[in-house]
C-alpha cells in the first residue's frame, strides 16, 4: 500500500508500523475516569467492513503518527492526517 | 544425434551450436531455443510423467502456461525441479532431467497408477485414506508422496544469491506483444517513464510466432524495430526475462527478473534473480491470451499440442513437431496453424473442424462437423480416431496433433484484487471484469481484442487514456480478422479419460463426479477435483472445466462463473522471496563499542535482538562456561568488574514539560527528581501490565536521559511518540534516541570508585557523587562523558558513558590504569547471575503478563497522578491478594538443581495444572552462595517466604525441594551499593 | 582527551574507503552531528536564532548545505545539523549557545556511521537497496529509508553523489550491504 503522508507525500506502507483504531487517541483522563471508561477505551472497537480511521506510525520515516482513513475492503485510502492535528481537533489539550 | 525436426526459418542463431543433455543423452540446439524447442527439434516429444497417473507427457504449449513439460534443470546444488521446458532458455552445457519417473522416463514403474485409475478419481484422498486416522502420517502420506508428485529438490544450499529491488515509473506495461509495444511506444515518445516487462527472453509476444505482417514488415521485424527505438529512449526501461507476478495495492507490482537463469552459473557477484517491487503510476496489462485445448479421450499423449504452439515452434523456432500433422479446431485460429505449417512444408494430413459448416481449405483435407474421439500411441501420438459428421469413424496416422479450443485472455493479474472476469460469448472466453485494480488498464488479447490491429490500437489507446496524452503515433497496418468460434469444450464420446488439467491429472470424469456429488459451484469444483490448483493455476484447463460443469448442470457459463487468480502469475523461487536475507545475512548485526576488544580476548558472543553482546570472556585454561562466569562474578564482587551496557536503549527527553511527560508515561514520579539524580522507573502498558523498566536521569531542568531495556528500545520510543503526538500534543517535549551515540559501561564492585577515579577528571567521592547521582563529567583529561551511579549488580556501581568512538579506548584505559584492582570484564551471563542474586527483574519476569504488584513493585504505581496503565492496573483481576508475587527460590539441598520453567507444587501434590502454584522465571548458579538460585512467580508468594515447596519440571526430569525466600538474595540491605 | 584514541564505526583507526567499478564508498569520520528540535511554540525564536547563527533549517525532505553548518530535515520541526568534526566536535554545546532555549539539542555524532557514495550514476546501486526514486528526486533531497532492514538517512547531492547515515553499531552490516549491491549492480 501507499500512504500519502501529509508532509512527505506518497510513502510505502512498509515504512510504517500499524497500531489500530484511531479512537486510541481519545484516552480518558485517569484522574477522573474509572476502570469502566478505560476498559471501553482500550478494548471496545468497531470492526467496520468499510471506512476505518486508524493509526500508522512512520517509524522508518519522520516518526509522525498518522490517522489514515482506509477502506478495509478495498484498501482505498481517502484521507491521511497528522495524528497530533487530529488529537488537537478532538480537543486534547490536557 | 542430429536435429531431425529442424526446418528453415525461425528466430534462432544457427551460426552457433549449443550442446545439452536430457536424461543423460546429448543433444544440440541453438541460441534462441528453449529446452522444449530444442528437444522437439531433436525429435524428442516425451518429456515427463504426469502427477498422479504417471502418464507419458510432452509439452502442449510453447510458453509459461505449460502444464506438462516440467523438468529438473542442472545438477548438484543448483538442481531445480518443476521447471517448464517451454520457457527454459537453452544454454551450452545445460543438463536437464525428466522427473516423477522410475526407473526411466520410457519405462516408469509407477505407470501402474494409470491402470488403477479408478481408485484415483477426484476426492480419492478424502475417501480412501480417511481411516484409520493413525495410518495417514506413517503409511499413506509417504507412499502417496513418493508415487504422486513432481520433481525433487536438492538437499544442498542454493549457492546463488537473489536480490530485491525497487523501481518507479509513470507506466508499467506488462507484456511486450503488439499491444504492449504500441503502449510503450506511445508513452515513451511522450517522454513518460515507462517500464516494459516481458517474461520471454525475446520481446514481441505472438508477433515472433506468427507470419502476420505489421506495416510493411513481418511482425517480428516490426517488433524488433520498435524495440530498438524504445531501447534508445532514456525514459524507457526494457525488462526481458521479467515476469510481473502480481498486482498489489495502490499501483505496486511485483516482478521477478531472471538475471542469470539462462547462464550456466551467475557471473561473480551477480544475482540469479531479482524480485522487483515496482511503483507504477499506471499500468497496462497486455499479457496476451492463452490457447485452450478441447477435451477428448486420451488427449494427453506426447505430440498432442495446442495448435498455436505447433505454429510457434514452426515459425519462431524452425521446428516441426511431427512429420504428419493434423489439426483439431473449433475456430479460425486453428486454420491459421494448418496454413502456416503447410507453408513450412509440413504434411498437414487433415483439419478436423468441429464447426458443421464453413469454407473448405484448398489443398488440405478439411473435415467439417468432425471431432477427434480417441488417440493411440503409448509414449507418443501414433494415430487419431476421427468421427466425421456422418458418424463414420476413421483412424488417421499422425505424429502430431494441434488442438485449438479458442483463446483465453490472460486476465490473471487483472483479477488479483478479486475482480471477476466476465464471459464474452463473441470470443467464447472470459475477459477482464469492470473493476480491476485501480490504475490498471487492459489492452490487446488480454482484453479480448484478438486481432493484431485491435492489439495495436487498444495498446496505443490504453497508453493515451492512462497518461492523458495528447499525441500518439500512427498505427501500422495489420490484420483485423474477426474471431470465428463455435464453442466445443469436450467431445462426447466413450468412457475413457479426457484430460482437462493435465498437470493435476483432472479429467472430464472428475468433473462429472464432482457434479454427481453436488460440488457444482466453481469454487467447490476447484477444490474437489484440484482443477487449476497446480503450479500452472489452470491456465489451459480452468475454463474448460467450468464450461463442462455448466453443460452438465444445464446452466450458462456466465451463471456458472469462474474462479479467479492469485499472485504469483507463475511460480516464484523461494530464494527470490528471501532475497539476501538468509544465513549470516538474514539480518544486520549490531556491534557494541567493546566488540573489537572482546574479539581479541576470544569472548563468546550472544545474539540479543540484532546485538552481538559479550556472553562471557574465557581465560586460558577455562573449559566450561561456568568457570568463566563464576570467576567473573566473584571477581566483580571481590574487586571490580566492567560490563558493556551500551545496548540498553537511551532516549533524550527534553522540553519544558519533560518532567510532567515522564510522570505520565512512568508509573512513578519523575518531575520531582532533582537535577543530577537518577531514579528507577517502571513503565506500564495502558492495560496495567508492566511494559518496560530502566533508570532515568535528570541532566538539566528540562533534560532527562531515559534508559530502556535492550529488547524494548524501539517499542518504548514508538510508545513515547504516540503519547507525545496523539495523547498530549500540547506538551513541550522533544525526543531523540541516543542509544548508539554513547558507549556505556557498568563499573561495579567494591573498587569501582577507585578504578573510575583513575580516569574521571572530577571528584566522585561518595559525598560529591552520591548513590543515584548523575551528571556530565570529563575523562582522561577533558573528554566529555556522563556518569550515573546506579547498580544492577548490587555492588557499588557506576555507569560511565563516552562518545561511542572513544568506547574502545576507554575500556582499555580503565583496564590499564586500574590494573592494580585486577578488573574483570564480564558478559551477559554474569550480569544475569548478579541481578538474580539481587532480585532485579529482567526478561523472564518482564514477560508481558506481569503487573507491578506481581513484581513486588506495586507501591511504585502512583495514584496521585494520571499515568499510562495506572487505572487499569487497579482492575480486580490484577489486584488479587493471592496473585503471583515475585519470590526468590533456593534448593533445600545445596546440590539440588533448579531450572527456569519449573512449576511450584506443594509437597505431595500431583504435578497437574490444578495444583500449579506458579513458575520459576530465571535461574542461575550463584558462586557467592554456592548453589542454584532462582526467581519465580508464586501465587501468594509474599506470604510464603520461608515455606518449603517443590520446583517440578517434568520435561527436565526435575523435582526439587525448595525454600521460598525473599527475591533479594544478596546483600538485602543494600549496604554494598551505597558504599 | 589526548590519551583516548578513537575508533571508526568500522572499528579502525582510519576511515575506510572502498572502490568497486565506478563506485566509491567513503566512510566519513570528520562530521559532527546534532539534532535540533524546536521547543513547543518556539519555532519563530528558533528560526531567528538559527538565521543569526548561520544554521540552515530547510523544509521537509530537504538538505541545505552551508559553512560551517549544513542541515537536513528529519521530522516536523526537527533537523540534523552537520559541521566539521575538527572544529565542531562539541557541536551540541556550540548549537546550544547559539540557539538558546528555543530548541532541544542533542549530540548525534557517534550515533551514526556516515558513508559518501560516489559514482557516475548511483541509481543502479540504490534501486537494489531502497525504495527511494533516486533519479527523480532533486539534489538536496533528504529522506529516511530502509536498506537491508536498516533505517538510514539518504541525502542526494547529485545523480552520482549521496551521503548515507546509518546506525553506527551496524556499520559493518551496512557497508556489506552496499558492497554486495555494488557487485550486483556494477
Amino acid at each position: 500500500m501507499i500512504i500519502h503522508h501529509p508532509i512527505l507525500g506518497p510513502r510505502d506502507a512498509q515504512e510504517f508500523v500499524y497500531l489500530g483504531d484511531a479512537s486510541l487517541i481519545d484516552r480518558p483522563d485517569g484522574m477522573t475516569a474509572g476502570v469502566e471508561a478505560f476498559h471501553d477505551y482500550l478494548y471496545q472497537r468497531t470492526n467496520p467492513a468499510g471506512e476505518h480511521q486508524e493509526l500508522w506510525y512512520h517509524e522508518q520515516g519522520d516518526r509522525s503518527w498518522l490517522v489514515v482513513t482506509r477502506n478495509t475492503v478495498t484498501h482505498e485510502i481517502t484521507k491521511v492526517e497528522l495524528a497530533r492535528d487530529v488529537a488537537r481537533a478532538r480537543g486534547r489539550t490536557k | 544425434m542430429t536435429q531431425s525436426h529442424r526446418i528453415d526459418g525461425g528466430l534462432i542463431d544457427r551460426t552457433k551450436t549449443l550442446r545439452f543433455t536430457f536424461d543423460g543423452i546429448p543433444y544440440q540446439g541453438h541460441p534462441g531455443d528453449t529446452l522444449a524447442s530444442a528437444l522437439l527439434a531433436n525429435g524428442v516429444r516425451l518429456m515427463g510423467r504426469s502427477f498422479k497417473y504417471h502418464r507419458p507427457r510432452g509439452p502442449i504449449s510453447a510458453g509459461s502456461e505449460e502444464p506438462n513439460a516440467l523438468v529438473e534443470l542442472r545438477t548438484g546444488a543448483r538442481q531445480e525441479p518443476n521447471t517448464r521446458a517451454t520457457v527454459a532458455e537453452l544454454f551450452d552445457g545445460l543438463e536437464a532431467n525428466s522427473q516423477n519417473r522410475w526407473p526411466s522416463l520410457r519405462f516408469d514403474a509407477m505407470g501402474i497408477n494409470d491402470k488403477l485409475s479408478a481408485f484415483f478419481a477426484a476426492g480419492f484422498y478424502y475417501k480412501t485414506f480417511m481411516w484409520p486416522k493413525s495410518f495417514w502420517e506413517k503409511l499413506y502420506e509417504p507412499i502417496i508422496r513418493r508415487a504422486a508428485g513432481l520433481g525433487s529438490v536438492t538437499r544442498e544450499e542454493d549457492p546463488d544469491a537473489y536480490d530485491k529491488g525497487f523501481l518507479h515509473c509513470d507506466l508499467l506495461v506488462i507484456g511486450a506483444g503488439p499491444a504492449g509495444l504500441m503502449a510503450a511506444l506511445t508513452a515513451g515518445r511522450a517522454g513518460k517513464r515507462v517500464i516494459l516487462a516481458d517474461e520471454d527472453f525475446r520481446m514481441g509476444g505472438r508477433l515472433n510466432a506468427e507470419t502476420l505482417a505489421v506495416g510493411d514488415a513481418s511482425g517480428a521485424d516490426w517488433a524488433a524495430a520498435v524495440l530498438a527505438e524504445l531501447a534508445a529512449m532514456p525514459n524507457l526501461r526494457l525488462m526481458t526475462r521479467t515476469t510481473v507476478i502480481g498486482a498489489f495495492d495502490h499501483g505496486i507490482y511485483g516482478a521477478v527478473e531472471r538475471v542469470s537463469d539462462h547462464l550456466p552459473t551467475p557471473a561473480k557477484g551477480k544475482p540469479r534473480q531479482i524480485l522487483w517491487r515496482i511503483y507504477a503510476g499506471k499500468a497496462i496489462l497486455s499479457g496476451g491470451a492463452t490457447e485452450r485445448p478441447i477435451a477428448f479421450e486420451n488427449n494427453d499423449r506426447p505430440g498432442i499440442m495446442l495448435a498455436g504452439a505447433l505454429r510457434a515452434y514452426a515459425n519462431r523456432w524452425g521446428v516441426k513437431v511431427g512429420e504428419r500433422v493434423a489439426v483439431f479446431t473449433n475456430n479460425d485460429d486453428g486454420i491459421r496453424t494448418a496454413l502456416d505449417l503447410r507453408a513450412k512444408g509440413v504434411d498437414v494430413v487433415a483439419v478436423i473442424d468441429s464447426r458443421p459448416v464453413g469454407d473448405l481449405l484448398p489443398g488440405i483435407r478439411h473435415l467439417h462437423g468432425a471431432e477427434v474421439i480417441d488417440t493411440s500411441g503409448k509414449l507418443g501420438l501414433k494415430t487419431i480416431t476421427v468421427r466425421q459428421s456422418n458418424g463414420a469413424t476413421e483412424t488417421i496416422a499422425v505424429d502430431a496433433l494441434g488442438v485449438s479450443g479458442g483463446w483465453n485472455p490472460n486476465v490473471n493479474i487483472h483479477s488479483h484484487h478479486r475482480s471477476r472476469p466476465v464471459y464474452d460469448a463473441g470470443i467464447a472466453a472470459f475477459v477482464p471484469g469492470p473493476e480491476g485494480p485501480p490504475g490498471l488498464l487492459v489492452a490487446g488479447a488480454a482484453a479480448g481484442q484478438m486481432s493484431t490491429h485491435a492489439a495495436l490500437k487498444t495498446g496505443r489507446d490504453a497508453a493515451i487514456a492512462a497518461l492523458d496524452l495528447g499525441t500518439a503515433p500512427d498505427l501500422p497496418q495489420a490484420e483485423d480478422a474477426p474471431v470465428r468460434i463455435s464453442p466445443l469444450w469436450f467431445v462426447h464420446h466413450g468412457k475413457g479419460r479426457a484430460w482437462i488439467d493435465q498437470q493435476n491429472d483432472v479429467t472430464v470424469k472428475d468433473v462429472k463426479l464432482a457434479k454427481q456429488e453436488n460440488f457444482t459451484s466453481v469454487e467447490h469444483l476447484k477444490r474437489y477435483t484440484t482443477l487449476g490448483m497446480a503450479t500452472d493455476q489452470g491456465k489451459t484447463g480452468n475454463v474448460i472445466g467450468l464450461a463442462i460443469m455448466a453443460e452438465l448442470t444445464g446452466r450458462s457459463i456466465p451463471e456458472t462463473g469462474t474462479t479467479i487468480y492469485r499472485p504469483p502469475y507463475t511460480p516464484v523461487a523461494m530464494g527470490a522471496l528471501a532475497g539476501r536475507s538468509r544465513g549470516k545475512e538474514f539480518k544486520p548485526f549490531r556491534l557494541t563499542p567493546s566488540h573489537h576488544w572482546a574479539k581479541e580476548q576470544g569472548a563468546i558472543f550472544v545474539e540479543v535482538g540484532n546485538w552481538l553482546r559479550t556472553q562471557w570472556v574465557p581465560k586460558q585454561g577455562e573449559t566450561e562456561w561456568r568457570q568463566s562466569v563464576d570467576r567473573e562474578v566473584l571477581a566483580t564482587r571481590k574487586s571490580v568488574g566492567i560490563c558493556d551496557v551500551t545496548t540498553l536503549g537511551k532516549i533524550d527527553v527534553q522540553g519544558t514539560d519533560a518532567g510532567a511527560f515522564l510522570d505520565r508515561v512512568y508509573a512513578n514520579t519523575f518531575s520531582t527528581l532533582p537535577v543530577g539524580k537518577c531514579r528507577y522507573g517502571l513503565m506500564l502498558r495502558e492495560d496495567g501490565i508492566v511494559f518496560d523498566d530502566g533508570t532515568t536521569a535528570r541532566m538539566g531542568e528540562h533534560e532527562y536521559v531515559m534508559t530502556t531495556t535492550t529488547a524494548n528500545a524501539v517499542t518504548v520510543f514508538r510508545h513515547l511518540e504516540f503519547c507525545r503526538q496523539c495523547l498530549w500534543p500540547e506538551m513541550d517535549v522533544q525526543l531523540i534516541s541516543t542509544t548508539e551515540a554513547w558507549a556505556q559501561f557498568s563499573v561495579a564492585g567494591p573498587n569501582a570508585r577507585k578504578l573510575l577515579e583513575k580516569v574521571v577528571d572530577q571528584d566522585i567521592s561518595d559525598a560529591a557523587f552520591p548513590y543515584m547521582g548523575a551528571g556530565n563529567i570529563t575523562v582522561c583529561g577533558g573528554l566529555r562523558a556522563r556518569l550515573f551511579r546506579i547498580s544492577f549488580s548490587g555492588e557499588l556501581a557506576y555507569e560511565i558513558a563516552v562518545p561511542t568512538r572513544y568506547g574502545d579506548a576507554l575500556l582499555r584505559e580503565m583496564l590499564a590504569r586500574g590494573a592494580e584492582f585486577d578488573p574483570v570484564v564480564y558478559g551477559t551471563e554474569s550480569l544475569g547471575v548478579m541481578r538474580v542474586e539481587k532480585g532485579h527483574v529482567a526478561g523472564g519476569e518482564l514477560n508481558g503478563q506481569s503487573t507491578a504488584l506481581n513484581m513486588g513493585l506495586g507501591k511504585m504505581v502512583s495514584k496521585k497522578k494520571d499515568s499510562i496503565g495506572m487505572v487499569l492496573s487497579q482492575r480486580e483481576g490484577l489486584t488479587d491478594e493471592n496473585g503471583y508475587r515475585l519470590v526468590g527460590v533456593k534448593p533445600v539441598d545445596p546440590n539440588g538443581k533448579l531450572t527456569a520453567g519449573s512449576h511450584f507444587l506443594e509437597k505431595g501434590a500431583a504435578p497437574v495444572a490444578a495444583n500449579d502454584g506458579g513458575w520459576l522465571t530465571s535461574k542461575v548458579y550463584s558462586p557467592h552462595l554456592g548453589h542454584d538460585i532462582a526467581l519465580g512467580y508464586l501465587k501468594g508468594g509474599d506470604k510464603k517466604i520461608g515455606q518449603r515447596m517443590r520446583a517440578v519440571n517434568l520435561l527436565a526430569g526435575l523435582d526439587t525441594e525448595v525454600e521460598i525466600i525473599s527475591p533479594h538474595m544478596f546483600d538485602p540491605e543494600g549496604v554494598r551499593l551505597r558504599g | 582527551m589526548a590519551s583516548l584514541q578513537p575508533l571508526t564505526a568500522l572499528g579502525k583507526r582510519e576511515a575506510t574507503a572502498v572502490t568497486h567499478g565506478p563506485l566509491t564508498i567513503t566512510e566519513r569520520t570528520d562530521v559532527a552531528l546534532a539534532s535540533v528540535a524546536a521547543r513547543k511554540g518556539r519555532m519563530a525564536d528558533l528560526s531567528a536564532a538559527a538565521q543569526k547563527a548561520g544554521v540552515p533549517l530547510p523544509g521537509p525532505a530537504t538538505h541545505q548545505a552551508g559553512i560551517p553548518y549544513s542541515a537536513f530535515w528529519v521530522a516536523p520541526e526537527m533537523w540534523f545539523v552537520e559541521a566539521p568534526h575538527a572544529t565542531h566536535e562539541l557541536i551540541a554545546d556550540l548549537l546550544k549557545s547559539a540557539l538558546g532555549d528555543a530548541a532541544s539539542i542533542t549530540e548525534q555524532t557517534d550515533a551514526w556511521v556516515a558513508f559518501d557514495l560516489a559514482a557516475t550514476d548511483l541509481a543502479p546501486l540504490l534501486e537494489r537497496l531502497c525504495n527511494v526514486d533516486f533519479p527523480a528526486v532533486p539534489n538536496g533531497y533528504a529522506t529516511r529509508t530502509v536498506m537491508e532492514h536498516l533505517g538510514v538517512y539518504l541525502v542526494k547531492h547529485g545523480p552520482g553523489a549521496a551521503r548515507l547515515y546509518g546506525p553506527r553499531s551496524s556499520a559493518e552490516s551496512l557497508l556489506h550491504a552496499l558492497e554486495t549491491a555494488a557487485h550486483s549492480a556494477f
